[in-house]
């Protein structure tokens, strides 16, 4: 166990504040602010007439104000040190600095009456093992508060918060351009090297360098093994089988059908080559398949090899 | 045998939390695991000579170094290729220890990976065309974009040449997911899952289920370096580098070498293990416990192939007979690795080979024997052979 969760769970079943008593009584201004704002029409909490007809001495409070009464006063920024709870204070101290209310019941003894004032003691009923939430790795901390009027119960409430380190936001980049949020199809980089490759595929032809008879591909300056720098350029014939397949599924690009079978052909020159099919079902797609070489028009002026079964 | 073995030592570890949204930036994860590292080790922050860090890694030396108080930097460099790096800041740093460039080198990897991007989110090309975005050109147009997909095509001819099936694969999920469900700092602590549960994930890149790939993580590791001497004064057991090394071959291209003969071997990893078994002077009989990186469980299966484990195109069945989840033959990813603990481009597998060196793992496997670790594969790579002495 960490030692903060050590520290946390030695305050389990011991108040976790000194006991609240309630500044001002149970009154009408406060019920009539929280029925609109609920919007609660029972006229029982309004209306002298009313409450008696229902069988209440007077006026009473909206039940589910049990704990509004002895509420600690608000503060921007928080709560003092006084009014604030040890056990919330060691988390805090710890950077679970967040703070989310999670499950609140309420068990009521009797209505409340006007006039009578209430006095509130939390004790502190668990603390959670460590948590991954969405919000961030955290524990809940469930307090029971006990209200009583002049000694008296009138009702019991269980409230539950996560205490947990904040998920920050990462700062965000600038928002893209126009252009990127169009999303055109993604396009080779053209270099001296590989033009002419990318050229033959605008004229509908597959073209390799050859050095002594030998292809080689993705293009490069080198012939590997003579280390010369010249060579001829010979187009293929297309014909080849599939030597590896994937089907994408993730992630998608607009402009795309998936699921995607991409293939590595290897041409019957003996090069091979990535590519997408045409009019090919992804499960008909399989390694040894022989497959001929065509060739798509992306946008005007932009073709790409495909592959077609033979 | 070349003169790097038995120089230089790990001396320190450190780390932040592994979460899915950091709340703060990479520079001031990067901080606090180097001054975690550091506190491990018992060395001042000042002195500090050299940082070794990825290309991939956000973070600059000189940032990294004046927030920790850094006085002299003699030794920083930075290696690419992803996590293929992962080891090699290592190698790097005990070459600079073993040759008296520095004193105390310090390897970082520091990253909001899923909050402030992700790598499996496809490839987005320079303003100015260079080799590099050259290469990706011959991918990319086709929707082939992302580090699963580039993973799968190698993966598939894998099933294709050696009968390997997607539950093959799935086993090496379930051993690294059975390690991370008792290690609380992993993000999938007490989350085992099974065999149906891969097959019935969804699929990424076919063949790759979800429970194929690794996570998206925020994190960071960092790892200390010093002489083998001064570890031995230092307060903590040391993890000796026995062997370091990196590798790219057989027509190496950064995660699509599919135009070397066989597609379905790393011949990057071929060339790590061979360069690690004759530095270290050992064989896979003497491994304890490996970390192999994993991205994607389905190259798992060809670096056991690659260490000697099993021949090659037998991993499938090393994995269902002998084992590689708690209690196998070779316990695999004891943090549960990346598809468990977190994805910290590796870095975090280094520090659990120093724990089992130490004794300390969550998972520790008993008894003497090396523990080797891995970086990224289908890309140029990198290895180190840790032990005791």
């Amino acid at each position: 166990m960490s030692e903060l969760l050590e520290q946390a769970r030695a305050w389990v079943g011991r108040p976790a504040s000194p006991p609240a008593t309630a500044r001002d009584p149970v009154n009408l201004p406060m019920i009539r602010r929280w029925c609109e704002a609920m919007g609660e029409t029972n006229p029982i909490y309004l209306d002298e007439a009313a409450a008696r007809a229902a069988g209440h001495p007077g006026i009473v409070a909206p039940p589910a104000m049990l704990d509004v009464w002895a509420m600690a006063p608000y503060r921007p920024g928080g709560r003092t040190a006084e009014e604030g709870m040890a056990v919330l204070s060691l988390f805090d101290a710890a950077g679970y600095t967040g703070v989310v209310a999670t499950n609140v019941r309420q068990d009521y003894g009797r209505y409340l009456r006007l006039g009578e004032v209430v006095t509130s003691t939390p004790i502190v009923a668990d603390v959670s093992d460590e948590k991954r939430t969405a919000l961030g790795i955290g524990h809940f901390v469930t307090l029971a508060y006990d209200f009583t009027v002049d000694g008296e119960p009138v009702g019991r409430m269980t409230f539950r918060v996560l205490k947990f380190r904040p998920n920050l936001a990462q700062p965000h980049s600038a928002e893209p351009s126009a252009e990127a949020k169009a999303w055109p199809h993604p396009r080779p980089a053209i270099t001296h090297d590989n033009a002419f490759f990318w050229e033959g595929v605008n004229q509908r032809k597959l073209l390799f360098q050859s050095c002594e008879g030998r292809l080689r591909h993705p293009p490069g300056p080198m012939d590997p093994l003579t280390g010369s720098l010249d060579f001829e350029i010979v187009e293929a014939s297309g014909r080849g089988t599939i030597h590896s397949f994937v089907v994408m599924h993730q992630p998608r690009l607009p402009g795309f059908d998936y699921p995607l079978p991409v293939v590595l052909v290897e041409l019957e020159e003996g090069v091979r080559i990535v590519a997408n099919m045409i009019d090919a079902a992804p499960e008909a797609v399989e390694i040894g398949r022989a497959v001929v070489a065509d060739f798509v028009e992306i946008e005007p002026g932009y073709l790409l090899p495909a592959f077609r079964f033979a | 045998m070349n003169g790097l073995s038995g120089k230089a030592a790990i001396v320190g570890i450190g780390a932040t939390e592994f979460s899915k949204n950091s709340g703060r930036s990479e520079l001031r994860l990067a901080v606090e695991a180097i001054t975690a590292a550091l506190e491990d080790a018992g060395i001042d922050r000042a002195e500090v000579d050299g940082l070794s860090t990825y290309t991939m890694d956000n973070n600059p030396e000189i940032e990294v170094f004046r927030n920790i108080g850094g006085r002299q930097l003699k030794f920083f460099s930075r290696i690419h290729y992803g996590g293929g790096a992962a080891c090699a800041p290592v190698m790097q740093a005990a070459m600079a220890v073993a040759t008296g460039v520095a004193e105390v080198v310090v390897c970082y990897r520091a990253m909001n990976e899923r909050s402030q991007y992700r790598f499996g989110s496809g490839y987005t090309p320079p303003p100015v065309p260079n080799a590099e975005s050259a290469h990706y050109g011959y991918y990319v147009p086709f929707g082939l974009i992302s580090p699963a997909s580039w993973v799968a095509m190698a993966a598939r001819r894998y099933m294709h040449e050696t009968g390997a099936t997607s539950e093959d694969f799935g086993r090496v999920s379930v051993a690294c997911r059975a390690h991370a469900a008792t290690n609380p700092a992993a993000w999938f602590y007490q989350q085992p899952i099974t065999l149906d549960d891969h097959q019935a994930s969804r699929w990424i890149v076919e063949p790759l289920h979800l429970l194929d790939c690794c996570q998206e993580s925020d994190g960071a590791v960092a790892i200390v370096v010093t002489s083998a001497a001064r570890a031995a004064k230092l307060r903590q057991p040391p993890a000796i580098i026995r062997a370091a090394a990196q590798g790219a071959a057989d027509d190496q291209q950064m995660m699509t070498s599919y135009y070397r003969s066989d597609i379905a071997r790393l011949s990057e990893m071929d060339l790590v293990a061979e360069q690690l078994y004759a530095q270290a002077q050992v064989r896979p009989d003497d491994i304890r416990t490996a970390i192999l990186y994993d991205h994607f469980s389905p190259f798992v299966l060809p670096q056991l192939e690659a260490f000697g484990f099993a021949g090659r195109g037998q991993a499938r069945h090393f994995i269902a007979r002998e084992g590689i989840g708690p209690g196998g033959r070779l316990p695999v990813n004891t943090n549960g690795g990346q598809l468990g603990e977190a994805y910290i481009h590796g870095m975090n597998g280094i520090a659990e080979a120093v724990r089992q060196v130490r004794g300390t793992s969550v998972n520790q496997v008993p008894g003497p024997g090396h523990v080797l670790v891995t970086a990224g594969t289908g890309v140029p790579t990198s290895g180190l052979i840790l032990a005791a002495e």
